[in-house]
């Protein structure tokens, strides 16, 4: 650290009275992990404000070559600093850190400078990371709260998964939404209350799938479209000009990779570096328990997704993982790294043949483990269309949308 | 057009088939009866999107004596599309349903529109392919291209066709081919050459941006506007493509073939109109307001913009009639890269002559011209005292006419602006091509700023705009000042304001607010993207803007109310460069003149011949310039050598960049060494560069022979050009491609290139890893690249920094990928053996970086840092930018030579990558001594760099010290890093008490 800008640490006194301000990526499991926060004593705030004001915040007091992730994200806390009527002595920030070998590494140090830039360099960001980068007094991350923010974004991607799968069929528009809402709710509701046994998640599991298996909906008959890519723009409407959105108004089915094989990822890259390098041995130990605690959680909800409705359920990581075989190697851990040529494999495994893949301007590992992965994709399963898309503060909506248009043009022909 | 369709289309007769095909900036229309079309049309919509349509369907009244079926495709199409709730067909698979039904036996189409590129294979698995967002090379391409050079595309397709040599030229987008094309225009080379290139290189950026590796064979068919009509582009696909006639099919609805497949698709759906409802519902679509989101206006009334007006006023020029002044008179000409400028002041700074042009890729003409005119006006009362040049055409006008002096335009417009307000400190000036800003401390330049790729959006590029919308610059500009609503088109390279502004005109914007809103976009580009200024106070309080952009009260409007508060714009903010020329003549001047006199002019002349220069490696493409008294000027050369010049080794200043290219050079190896030996191949490009000598120990310990690929070179891009998937990786990435198929050529049975997540760790960040393209470029090569399948292609993850962990990972390898088992005594000799040679290496370098400093210490020389990446030195890279430096009087170490001189430099930034940490040390390192500067070599499309440059300028400027960047890429324009570096030069002098140039006290 040097003299020109400050690092404002996180203090015990602060966790009192301070409100801690979390980024949108996705917002049903964000919000499940909010309520997490606050049960451990965290005053955590979901930031909401969307929208070109924080686009142009971002352009303000970011590099603009910066990945457009980081754009969004610092100009969604500047702008909400801004105007949020939050009392700047009494707030601060909270980002995660990965530590790895691509520039999104870099958030907190470009966040921290942007925030000097705009006056606000008093303001304590927190680094939310599993891997020891830098540590604040008044924030630990116990192993508790840990289990349950696991618990939320497994939740997180089961209404994800479900909502998917109902949104483009239902009657009744929004009755899926509405059930997001309801059951983000109550889980957050659940999580934050205590006591909640492992039991008693898989029985919310169960009733969460039957609500949404209830909802009167036509036949599964629609192209199905995989959304793959950087993790933000992946899965963040704000990133991603409402893809999502998009695609079902074109008359798709969304299919969507869930948060927690990007957690798996990043616990697999522990036992691999120890593999190929032998670094990290007391890492590699403990991730291969967390491993294999997690893989077991996604396969009982698999299970109980299979059990009690017609819904496909997500593939099993521990497969997925096996996929990059004769593409990619498992070293190649920056950014999505080989997650994302898995992702597209994976998807094609289910039959999903639509693909966009989605990363910002000039991403480093996209332009290997996504553009640089396409052409065997392609050869080796005829038939499948992917289409990259490139997100930036400059791209417009409409080129986005008429690539996106080509490829489900092709879908139709190839299903006629 | 007479087309019958086939019988397969299946059209129904009981209905007339229209098709629709709304492109960028034209529009098609078809329509179809009894299976023939009886009507087309193929013309420009100028924004008018809608108007346009209902006034061709109204033309086709007519023909109208059945129900219609339509559809609508094209991008500026979906809009209409959607308002009308008329069938929507993408363009793409328009095309592939008329090549479908009409050419079925067509394997490759080739689409070019006004600003998409597509290609659409239909043989051995289909796939269709359109540009992603950075790409040029397209319809609008090809006409600001030909704006530039002052031709109609008609002139242009005539004149490529008598060409005899062709340039290379970037294409990827506007901004890179006209920073290729100016300095070819300026330095004289023809422009019949000049449109063959332009074709080439869209012929090139289309096969490689869009087949990526993908074979482009068998009947090859050619649509979309601009391959209908020149002559020149069909000519240069099939050259590059080598296509026989039959295989190259141009037909005649080429520009038709969207609107053709549209139809095709109407005929399908079940929607019917009558012709009145048709009409009613475009009726209507035009009178929708469409609400979009706009910025304010630049002006709420007339009134306000008069108050504007009487203020700017104030900064007019004092201007002398010639035929009253007798005396001496100083002569300032600026030739800059779109237009040339001259200025001719009295005594006391008065204008007494000023010219402004575009120098209509002749400026050596225009400025002779002048000469003459200024001449006659002269007569024998005025006597010119004094001249000087500056601009991109400084040295070739110099030499052409005998100017007196030459200097660097950012002195120029510093001296101009100095004229105009004294306590001047900041200086914005937005020209033709350029944005340059330069902030003023104590009275030097502290700091300047330079537009770069990618962040365009100059005062050409409205004008280029003006004219595609039928518009002269001047009126359009204006039209924008009163415009209610102006479009927000965002503010990054000009192929996205493109595409904001068809989004725009889908909303149905007007022409007054696109024209605002491009003004506004240009002054955002300026502070945002150029100045990167997060508040006005980052600029100064005393602001003078220049330029001939800023003649443009819309843009001027702009920027005030951008920054919040008024600035200074002198009336001849276009002639600002040559104005302070004519006053930095004023203070040299000696009494007597060099500049060619009248007699000698009335006999002056001028040819040029282009040549290759083959003194060294660079091969730079010469351009020889022969004037009639017999001088000569050659330019396009980036070394003395090419100048003709007789190099004395011996003088030459130390430059560690080309020392550590001699020691790669020693040891390329070659396959005429390699008797019985199995030959290992390494590719001298990305991570390699460094760790060449380590893997080559290691190798010829175990016994192998090893080579490396040489050094990067343009052939040597072009082999590998086709197999690049993505195109905005970085150039030394893209080089990797080349330097592959040059291994095979040679021979190798293997090649190594190792992905390495982890670099060397050198102890002084928080961790060494590399950065992606580095660490994994080898998963792309092996996978985009067939020819990679004909040698054994060895990439294991490694870790370097454990003899023990990387001896094991390599007896894996050699046993699992080429059955050859090491025992780990063997394998552990070896790996300690290349550690040594690597560490005796890197040590060799920083001993000769302190050489290279002790020399120029005692010399008195300038050091400079040109720091990046080890790779950066690769000729191909760096584009000799390091010879410019020694030549421009620098001791040039490179960033590993010195950075262990210092501790290591305290950072704002997760410090984690080896070679990135070395730039930090070095920007440590010139913060601790006064002569020592650093220069940033960043490579296009770096996005980590946008973490380290921005720190490297605040560790910098922490301590007062210049930070200058350059970037490149495929194709550098040397003449920007010329003045980039000159302007180093120029700012560090004046700060240097003994060495202060005479400036301004008396000027002012």
């Amino acid at each position: 650290m040097s003299a020109r800008v400050e690092r404002v640490l996180f203090t015990e006194e602060m966790k009192k009275d301070y409100t801690i301000l979390i980024p949108t990526m996705l917002p049903m499991h964000f919000k499940i992990i909010q309520a997490v926060f606050r049960q451990y004593g965290y005053n955590a705030v979901l930031l909401e404000n969307m929208g070109d004001e924080v686009k142009q915040c971002g352009l303000r007091y970011v590099h603009n070559d910066t990945c457009y992730p980081a754009l969004l994200v610092i100009g969604q806390f500047i702008d909400a600093l801004q105007k949020g009527g939050y009392d700047p002595n009494k707030v601060a920030l909270m980002i995660t850190q990965t530590g790895g070998g691509c520039r999104a590494s870099n958030y907190l140090s470009l966040l921290r400078k942007a925030l000097a830039k705009a006056g606000y360099g008093h303001i304590p960001v927190i680094s939310l990371n599993f891997s020891g980068l830098e540590k604040h007094p008044g924030f630990r991350l116990s192993v508790p709260l840990v289990y349950k923010m696991l618990t939320g974004v497994i939740f997180g991607d089961l209404l994800m998964l479900l909502h998917n799968q109902v949104r483009s069929y239902e009657y009744e528009k929004g009755a899926s939404a509405a059930l997001c809402e309801k059951w983000t709710a109550k889980v957050a509701d659940l999580m934050g209350k205590g006591n909640f046994p492992y039991s008693k998640i898989k029985k919310t599991y169960v009733e969460i799938i039957k609500d949404f298996d209830a909802i009167p909906r036509a036949p599964r008959d629609k192209v199905r479209v995989g959304i793959v890519g950087e993790i933000f723009v992946k899965f963040s409407p704000l990133g991603n000009n409402n893809l999502e959105e998009f695609l079902v108004s074109e008359n798709a089915e969304v299919v969507l990779p869930g948060l927690l094989d990007f957690i798996l990822y990043c616990i697999y890259n522990y036992i691999i570096d120890y593999r190929l390098y032998g670094i990290g041995k007391a890492y590699s130990v403990a991730c291969k328990v967390l491993d294999k605690f997690l893989l077991k959680r996604q396969k009982d909800l698999i299970r109980i997704i299979e059990e009690n409705s017609s819904f496909t359920p997500m593939t099993p990581f521990d497969h997925t993982r096996t996929l990059t075989k004769g593409y990619i190697g498992l070293g190649a851990k920056m950014g999505e790294g080989w997650l994302l040529t898995a992702e597209m494999l994976e998807l094609i495994d289910q039959g999903v043949k639509n693909i966009v893949c989605t990363q910002p301007f000039g991403c480093l590992p996209n332009h290997i483990m996504g553009k640089g992965m396409m052409k065997p994709i392609k050869e080796n399963h005829p038939g499948v269309n992917i289409v990259a898309i490139d997100y930036d503060p400059g791209a417009t909506k409409i080129n986005q949308e008429n690539r996106i248009k080509l490829m489900l043009a092709n879908a139709d022909r190839e299903a006629e | 057009m007479n087309l019958i369709l086939p019988a397969s289309c299946q059209l129904s007769s009981d209905y007339i088939t229209l098709g629709v095909d709304i492109g960028s900036t034209t529009a098609k229309v078809v329509a179809i009866k009894d299976g023939k079309v009886v009507f087309d049309t193929y013309e420009r919509h100028f924004s008018q999107v809608r108007q346009k349509t209902l006034e061709i369907i109204r033309r086709l009244e007519p023909l109208i004596d059945r129900p219609i079926k339509l559809a609508i495709s094209g991008s500026a199409g979906l809009g209409l599309a959607r308002v009308c709730e008329i069938p929507f067909v993408q363009e793409v698979f328009a095309t592939g349903e008329t090549v479908r039904k009409l050419e079925p036996d067509t394997s490759v189409v080739i689409e070019l529109g006004g600003e998409d590129a597509k290609v659409i294979f239909f043989k051995g698995g289909a796939d269709e392919r359109m540009n992603g967002t950075c790409a040029g090379g397209t319809g609008a391409f090809i006409d600001q291209m030909a704006t530039l050079m002052n031709l109609t595309d008609d002139e242009m397709d005539a004149l490529s066709l008598q060409h005899k040599r062709i340039y290379p030229i970037a294409s990827r987008c506007g901004v890179f081919a006209k920073s290729d094309i100016q300095p070819l225009l300026n330095q004289g080379a023809s422009k019949a050459d000049i449109a063959a290139s332009i074709y080439t290189a869209v012929v090139n950026q289309t096969i490689a941006g869009l087949a990526q590796g993908r074979k482009i064979e068998g009947k090859v068919m050619f649509l979309g506007g601009p391959l209908s009509f020149n002559k020149g582009l069909q000519n240069a696909f099939v050259e590059a493509l080598k296509l026989s006639e039959e295989n190259a099919v141009f037909p005649e609805y080429a520009r038709l073939a969207v609107a053709i497949g549209a139809a095709l698709y109407a005929s399908g759906q079940s929607n019917v109109y009558t012709y009145e409802e048709l009409l009613r519902k475009l009726e209507n679509a035009t009178n929708i307001k469409v609400t979009r989101a706009h910025l304010p206006p630049l002006f709420k009334t007339e009134a306000e913009l008069a108050v504007f007006r009487k203020r700017h006023s104030k900064a007019s020029s004092r201007k002398i009639d010639p035929a009253t002044y007798s005396g001496d008179a100083y002569l300032g000409i600026d030739c800059g890269s779109t237009t040339t400028k001259l200025v001719l002041i009295s005594e006391d700074c008065g204008i007494l002559y000023e010219y402004y042009h575009s120098n209509r890729g002749n400026p050596v003409e225009i400025v002779r011209e002048q000469l003459h005119e200024i001449y006659q006006i002269c007569g024998d009362r005025i006597r010119i005292a004094g001249s000087a040049v500056t601009g991109y055409g400084e040295e070739l006008i110099r030499h052409a006419f005998h100017v007196d002096h030459g200097l660097v335009e950012t002195i120029a417009h510093f001296t101009a602006a100095k004229y105009y307000d004294p306590k001047v400190d900041f200086i914005l000036d937005i020209g033709g091509q350029d944005i340059k800003c330069f902030k003023i401390k104590n009275g030097a330049i502290d700091s300047i700023m330079l537009n770069e790729a990618c962040s365009s959006g100059c005062g050409s590029f409205v004008e280029t705009f003006a004219r595609s919308m039928n518009y002269e610059i001047h009126t359009f500009s204006n039209l924008g000042l009163m415009a209610k609503a102006p479009v927000d088109l965002g503010s990054r390279c000009t192929v996205f304001m493109n595409s904001s502004v068809k989004e725009a005109q889908k909303d149905g914007a007007t022409v007054e607010d696109i024209s605002a809103g491009l003004s506004i976009s240009v002054v955002k580009n300026a502070i945002y993207k150029v100045i990167r200024a997060a508040s006005v106070e980052d600029l100064g309080q005393n602001i003078v803007v220049q330029g001939g952009t800023f003649l443009n009260d819309a843009v001027l409007r702009s920027f005030e109310l951008e920054i919040g508060h008024s600035v200074t714009r002198p009336a001849i903010a276009g002639l600002m460069g040559a104005y302070g020329a004519a006053l930095y003549a004023k203070q040299q001047a000696t009494g007597k003149s060099n500049l060619i006199p009248w007699d000698a002019l009335n006999r002056f002349s001028h040819t040029t011949k282009a040549v290759t220069c083959h003194a060294c490696t660079n091969h730079c493409r010469l351009t020889i310039n022969t004037f009639g008294d017999g001088g000569k000027y050659i330019s396009g050369n980036k070394c003395e050598k090419g100048a003709g010049l007789k190099v004395d080794e011996s003088r030459a200043l130390p430059n560690l960049h080309a020392y550590k290219r001699e020691k790669l050079s020693a040891m390329q190896g070659s396959m005429e060494e390699k008797g019985e030996r199995i030959t290992i191949g390494l590719p001298l490009a990305l991570g390699m560069y460094e760790l060449a000598p380590f893997w080559k120990t290691i190798f010829e310990t175990l016994g192998f022979h090893v080579i490396t690929s040489g050094f990067g070179n343009r052939r040597l891009y072009a082999k590998g050009q086709y197999s690049i998937p993505s195109d905005t990786a970085c150039y030394p990435a893209k080089l990797m491609h080349g330097h592959m198929e040059t291994l095979i050529e040679k021979g190798v049975d293997a090649i190594f290139y190792p992905c390495l997540s982890y670099n060397m760790d050198e102890k002084v960040s928080d961790n060494h890893y590399n950065c992606p393209v580095v660490a994994y470029y080898s998963e792309l090569l092996s996978h985009n690249m067939d020819s990679m399948k004909t040698v054994k292609f060895l990439y294991p993850y490694l870790n370097i920094n454990s003899d023990k962990e990387l001896a094991a990972g390599l007896c894996r390898l050699f046993a699992e990928e080429m059955g050859i088992r090491f025992s780990k005594k063997q394998m552990m000799t070896a790996v300690v053996a290349g550690r040594a040679t690597y560490l005796d290496w890197m040590a060799d370098i920083r001993r000769e970086g302190e050489r290279a400093v002790r020399f120029a210490r005692e010399n008195g020389y300038k050091i400079m840092i040109l720091a990046g990446r080890p790779y950066h030195i690769d000729p191909e890279v760096g584009h000799g930018i390091d010879k410019l430096a020694t030549n421009l009087g620098f001791a040039v170490v490179s960033e590993d030579s010195i950075d262990t001189l210092i501790k290591p430099a305290d950072v704002d930034v997760l410090n984690q990558w080896t070679y990135h940490a070395r730039l930090y040390g070095c920007a440590e390192y010139a913060c601790a001594h006064a002569d020592v500067n650093l220069v940033q070599l960043v490579s296009f499309g770096c996005g980590l760099d946008a973490v380290t440059t921005d720190e490297v300028r605040a560790i910098l400027e922490e301590k007062g010290k210049l930070y200058t960047q350059i970037k490149i890429d495929e194709i550098t324009n040397l003449g920007a890093v010329t003045i980039r570096l000159r302007s180093l030069l120029g700012a560090l002098e004046q700060t240097e008490p003994k060495q202060t140039i005479t400036t301004s006290e008396e000027v002012i």
